[in-house]
């Protein structure tokens, strides 16, 4: 049986990689402006206001939509800056802006009424009471599920709400309740809810040990390996750490989300669109690993299988995990 | 200055756990107490049918009780669980998850936890627009942040409270850690986390104290302490302090913390008061007044 088309999400940290993505196949694309409104606000990425309306308009003109993440929770004294990107992102054409802060959530509500506006995974809802919530206090449209879920969760949830939801298919993996997670506050003080960063790159520090290649973050040792081997990126919770008796990747081993296998179970489960992450990466990055998701997507709406893929050299430590989408991983 | 008792955030045995609430019950000065299951849904059966006696002789000992929501709600026996909390005729609930935001009806008592994101003035003004009492800040915050949600805590007319005492709530997920640790999974967690009273010590390869585990939750290792700081957290309009559940004498802690709040003690004095009442554990106060939590 043939379903409708699940729409492709896709990731641009610059003009060039929004090109690159939309050239590749992404019905979507989404992207933030270059301050603290977004939750990848690292250095040399991002939009200023003039390339956001270019963005758009290359998009516009090619049948494909523009989402503003500002995903950030507002500084206290500051809120004008968050204010501010909302109305340049629906000036710019932008089709939805995605927001997580309340705050923020009731203002767009109240000052851009009848615009579409998405909730961030940043918000964490991760059930129908909760996103039923947001739909009926902010109006939001879409809401993008924490990776917390399995998929019979996501589809308990399609049942009982009426707006669409949005997962997480390829990319970095959040072990936490996105939003929810302040472990690199306390290691380096930036943090993702404040700052749009997480284990940022200015408080990481490589350094050799007689035999080991010592990665830290913030002073705390993350990863020690042989010099000969390569390094993970010091990522807090993919850290290599001892408790009591066990030693080893305390809350996970460095791999990122890869659940192309489930997207006709996805599909059933009544989710209208997948994301993949990874604003921070690389035009070369983008333009293959949406390619490979256009031909998957292309596959399940024929009711075809969908075909293997070479994505896992791409992924981090080049280990992939369906996630929580399995419960066993829980 | 108000001092609550914080949920308490790990596993023990029924019987400390009641024994826990009748000693504050009796003696801890302090004004209110939140209770109830925070962290892990599966821990509750096990002191359940103690809660309503807790409650009771808490009110009897002159406190006022809330009862605390799950900080993390998916599963459909948790949404029923956080739905009923909210019943009309209930007492205070402290909100650690916006799910039940869907549940509040008008004129409900209930109060916002540190668990939920309260960053700045607009959403602190949106809480107070539909009821909520009081709003327990989220511990990340840096005092400049503080000192402007107290004045807009003052001018909407709710109570504003900080994390004062305790390791620091830093993560919440789906998976369990302690289980993970041990070679289980959550659906067979052995409950595990019944052996670490006040969290497991998570080290980094370096022999450094750096996290604590308790189960879903991952917290600081080190302990928060701004029993030194409360004549300029009153200024900066903070009407209450947040102090969490730890093994050793908690009651002795609620009671420095009162010195302190009256002009008692001294900031030394009470950091070396705190220091023998509790386990072994560095005291901070990083996130408010440091560079970063663990400062």
């Amino acid at each position: 049986m043939t379903q409708a088309r699940l729409e492709l999400v896709c990731p641009a940290g610059t003009p060039a990689a929004l090109r690159t993505a939309i050239d590749a196949g992404a019905d979507t694309v989404y992207c933030g402006f270059a301050d603290e409104t977004n939750a990848r606000n690292f250095p040399g990425l991002n939009f200023s206001r003039a390339e956001m309306a270019e963005g758009i308009a290359y998009a516009d003109a090619r049948g494909a939509k523009v989402l503003v993440a500002i995903n950030t929770f507002p500084r206290a004294g500051a809120e004008a800056l968050w204010h501010g990107a909302v109305a340049d992102a629906y000036a710019a054409g932008a089709h939805a802006v995605i927001l997580a802060d309340l705050g923020l959530l009731a203002h767009t509500a109240e000052r851009h009424p009848g615009r579409r506006i998405h909730l961030s995974v940043q918000a964490a809802a991760a059930n129908a009471d909760a996103i039923n919530f947001y739909a009926a206090a902010f109006g939001v449209k879409r809401v993008v599920l924490p990776r917390v879920l399995s998929v019979q969760e996501i589809a308990a949830i399609n049942r009982e709400i009426s707006v669409e939801t949005e997962v997480f298919i390829f990319g970095g993996l959040c072990v936490m309740a996105e939003g929810r997670c302040a472990l690199s506050s306390y290691a380096t003080g930036r943090s993702p809810n404040m700052h749009g960063v997480c284990s940022p790159a200015s408080h990481v520090a490589y350094s050799e040990e007689g035999a080991d290649l010592v990665s830290r973050l913030g002073g705390f040792t993350i990863h020690r390996v042989p010099k000969a081997v390569a390094a993970p990126y010091p990522t807090l919770c993919k850290g290599h750490f001892t408790a009591g008796d066990y030693a080893g990747h305390v809350f996970e081993d460095p791999v990122s989300l890869d659940a192309a296998a489930l997207i006709p179970q996805l599909a059933k489960a009544g989710v209208r669109a997948l994301k993949i992450e990874g604003r921070q990466r690389s035009r070369a990055y983008v333009a293959e690993v949406v390619r490979t998701f256009r031909q998957a997507v292309e596959a399940e709406a024929a009711g075809l299988a969908i075909p293997a893929s070479d994505l896992r050299r791409l992924t981090e430590g080049q280990q992939s995990t369906a996630g929580a989408y399995r419960k066993t991983w829980r | 200055m108000e001092l609550n008792v914080g949920p308490l955030l790990f596993n023990w045995p029924a019987d400390a756990w009641s024994d826990f609430y009748a000693r504050v019950a009796d003696e801890a000065p302090v004004d209110r107490v939140i209770l109830g299951e925070l962290v892990c849904s599966k821990r509750l059966p096990f002191y359940a049918d103690r809660i309503p006696q807790a409650i009771e002789r808490l009110e009897r000992g002159g406190k006022q009780v809330v009862l605390t929501s799950l900080a993390l709600v998916t599963l459909p026996r948790e949404r029923r669980a956080a739905a009923a909390l909210l019943a009309p005729d209930g007492i205070e609930v402290e909100i650690n998850d916006l799910t039940l935001m869907r549940w509040v009806e008008p004129g409900r008592r209930f109060s916002i936890g540190p668990l939920v994101n309260v960053y700045n003035e607009s959403t602190l003004r949106y809480l107070a627009g539909q009821g909520a009492r009081a709003i327990c800040l989220p511990p990340e915050l840096p005092f400049a942040s503080v000192e402007i949600l107290g004045k807009a805590a003052g001018a909407a007319g709710i109570g504003l409270e900080i994390w004062a005492f305790g390791r620091v709530p830093l993560a919440i997920s789906a998976r369990c850690y302690h289980a993970r640790i041990h070679g289980l999974t959550k659906d067979s967690c052995q409950f595990v986390c019944d052996r670490d009273p006040d969290g497991l010590d998570v080290k980094t390869l370096d022999a450094q104290s750096f996290l604590t585990v308790n189960g879903v939750q991952t917290l600081s290792h080190n302990c928060t302490n701004l029993a030194g700081d409360l004549p300029r957290l009153a200024e900066a309009g903070v009407t209450a302090l947040r102090l969490s559940p730890h093994s050793g004498d908690f009651v002795g802690v609620t009671r420095v913390f009162r010195a302190a709040a009256e002009g008692r003690i001294t900031a030394p004095e009470a950091e070396a008061r705190l220091s023998c009442l509790i386990p072994p554990m560095p005291l901070s106060r990083g996130f408010l007044f440091g560079d970063r939590g663990a400062a």
